[in-house]
């Protein structure tokens, strides 16, 4: 702060506590709605304070049977469905962007820059501009309904590579010299010196990448046509279609809320990884 | 590109990039050649025949109105979004560049919904704006509006707006707030010992000095708001009523999952190629240019 004006200071801290509320009101009236009973969300107007039953619907959503007529699988399944979806993305994703930023950053070889551009152009086919031909490929190969197809054509990234890539210019040639002189070869030199000196990159990247396999929406919509490969979050469309018959709004609300918790949790914990991993893969 | 020192021409290098490059192959490249290739074939109804065409898929689609409806709304539906949600991130971001204690505790609070999933942003507004059970339609109806945005196309439009937008704020508070902590604070205390007041600096000084980011995040936004926020529409408004809200990327996803037209589904996958490939250039070509403060 420049100059010190108490006013202008208690009128930022007014409108910064609005922009939060702002924020923070449509989690808020979920959250409301999934502490009451089904029948109360049905007078208007709805409760704007939270009620006693909270964890009552916590325990039928997670381990009833779900919404009738919905046609969801329970949702503690579905949890876990997302959470080895998201974490199958973050960790193939990263694992094969190390390998091929290294082959890229440490070796000389033939077509070493045809494969440097051709996993570039991935960045250029988001799945949405391809969904259809990339369902046959993956309905050809026998992969639907299963975490291999949920996951496998995700997994390719240009962003990572380049991450990477920038990451490994930036190790001292002299690493490389002296680990060659005490005689360790390739892949001990990546395992001994370039993964250990990226590891907060790597930290940084699997913040972002988990938010990004959790939240994935159209492409587990394709490939899982039954029930219990279903992901939390593709399961609230259908939960809202039911609502139509079957108004529980407290249990669809609650569901929600348990969709949004643990990637949430994810960035308020590991904040500084997520700025660093947000701002990096943008470059 | 390569490190002076490195390792000599083996089998290993090959084996290191392979898995990238194999699932590249398969469901990149090869789908994405597939559609350009389907983009020249017309099917009948029954899948018994078809014929190459050439550019008849695009001639068709570019004097479709239903397109080029759809291909202008999405633009507004874009700008809207990055607008709206760009605009008060700077507002946001302004005062908490101002704010000495408490400026970290902001951030935090501000920057989560970036974690919630679209489809979830969409339901969230869906829960405050559903005409028998939403907050909002009954505050509107005592002051005598009436909502109901599964009849309204204009009323529908404005939610998935504010739902977009809701979501990416955060995004664009962190990014904005980034560039006006880089800002030298000298250039800040000289401006205010000419006298420069508040608002004088924020609009002669700070403004100028984080166009850059302004820039990236208007492409950042707008790739967004065209690819991202297929759940959005999917859960609030399913295109509808009426296409009022199909954009084009939702478009694609109808016409070929629902329609089961191949050829006008894939014409449109090669044009959004051609979309994503326009701005990532774009946002390419300008990255060299957003750290010269």
């Amino acid at each position: 702060m420049v100059e010190n004006r108490p006013l202008l200071s208690i009128l930022a801290h007014i409108v910064l506590l609005l922009g939060v509320a702002i924020v923070a009101l449509p989690v808020w009236i979920t959250f409301v709605g999934s502490s009451h009973e089904a029948e109360r969300m049905l007078q208007t107007p709805i409760p704007m304070l939270p009620g006693d039953q909270f964890f009552v619907n916590l325990r039928q959503t997670l381990w009833g049977s779900g919404l009738e007529g919905s046609q969801t699988a329970p949702v503690w399944m579905m949890l876990m469905n997302s959470m080895i979806m998201a974490l199958m993305i973050a960790i193939g994703k990263i694992a094969i962007s190390l390998l091929s930023a290294f082959a890229i950053v440490y070796f000389k070889f033939p077509f070493r820059m045809g494969f440097f551009w051709m996993i570039f152009i991935t960045l250029m086919l988001p799945v949405e501009v391809r969904i259809l031909p990339t369902f046959e490929v993956i309905a050809d190969l026998g992969m639907l309904n299963s975490y291999w197809g949920l996951t496998v054509p995700l997994i390719a990234s240009a962003t990572a590579t380049f991450m990477f890539r920038q990451v490994f210019l930036t190790i001292p040639d002299e690493m490389l010299e002296s680990a060659r002189i005490d005689g360790a070869g390739p892949m001990r030199f990546f395992w001994d010196i370039v993964i250990p000196l990226s590891r907060t990159n790597i930290a940084a990247l699997f913040v972002i990448l988990f938010i990004y396999g959790w939240n994935q929406y159209l492409w587990p919509l394709l490939i899982t046509t039954e029930t219990d490969m279903m992901t939390i979050v593709v399961s609230i469309k259908q939960m809202l279609e039911a609502a139509e018959q079957t108004p529980q709004w407290n249990i669809i609300m609650m569901t929600s809320l348990l969709a949004m918790v643990p990637p949430i949790f994810v960035v308020i914990a590991m904040q500084k990884l997520f700025v660093q991993g947000l701002t990096e893969t943008d470059k | 590109m390569l490190k002076r020192v490195h390792f000599p021409a083996s089998l290993l290098p090959y084996l290191l990039v392979a898995p990238q490059v194999i699932i590249t192959l398969i469901f990149f490249i090869w789908p994405a050649s597939q559609a350009v290739y389907q983009s020249f074939l017309i099917e009948d109804a029954f899948g018994f025949s078809t014929e190459f065409v050439w550019f008849e898929n695009f001639e068709y689609l570019l004097q479709n109105d239903h397109y080029r409806d759809s291909f202008g709304r999405t633009i507004f539906f874009s700008a809207a979004v990055a607008f709206l949600s760009m605009s008060f991130a700077l507002i946001l971001a302004g005062f908490a560049d101002r704010v000495v204690r408490g400026s970290t505790a902001y951030r935090t609070l501000l920057i989560w919904p970036y974690a919630v999933a679209p489809v979830l942003a969409g339901a969230l507004f869906l829960f405050m704006f559903n005409p028998t059970i939403g907050i909002f339609p009954y505050l509107l109806e005592m002051v005598g509006y009436d909502w109901n945005h599964y009849l309204n196309g204009g009323q529908a439009m404005f939610l998935v707006i504010i739902a977009a937008a809701w979501k990416q704020v955060a995004y664009n508070f962190l990014f904005y707030l980034a560039a006006m902590q880089s800002i030298p604070r000298s250039i800040i205390e000289a401006a205010a010992i000419d006298g420069a007041g508040p608002t004088r600096r924020f609009a002669t000084i700070i403004f100028p000095l984080i166009s850059p980011t302004t820039f990236f995040l208007l492409v950042i936004n707008a790739v967004y708001a065209f690819f991202e926020t297929f759940g959005i529409i999917h859960a609030v408004t399913q295109g509808g009523p009426a296409n009022s809200t199909t954009t084009l990327v939702y478009k694609v996803y109808n016409d070929g999952f629902i329609g089961l037209d191949l050829g006008g589904s894939a014409a449109q996958s090669v044009i959004l190629m051609f979309l994503v490939i326009v701005m990532t250039v774009i946002q390419f070509r300008f990255i060299e240019k957003r750290v010269q403060y």
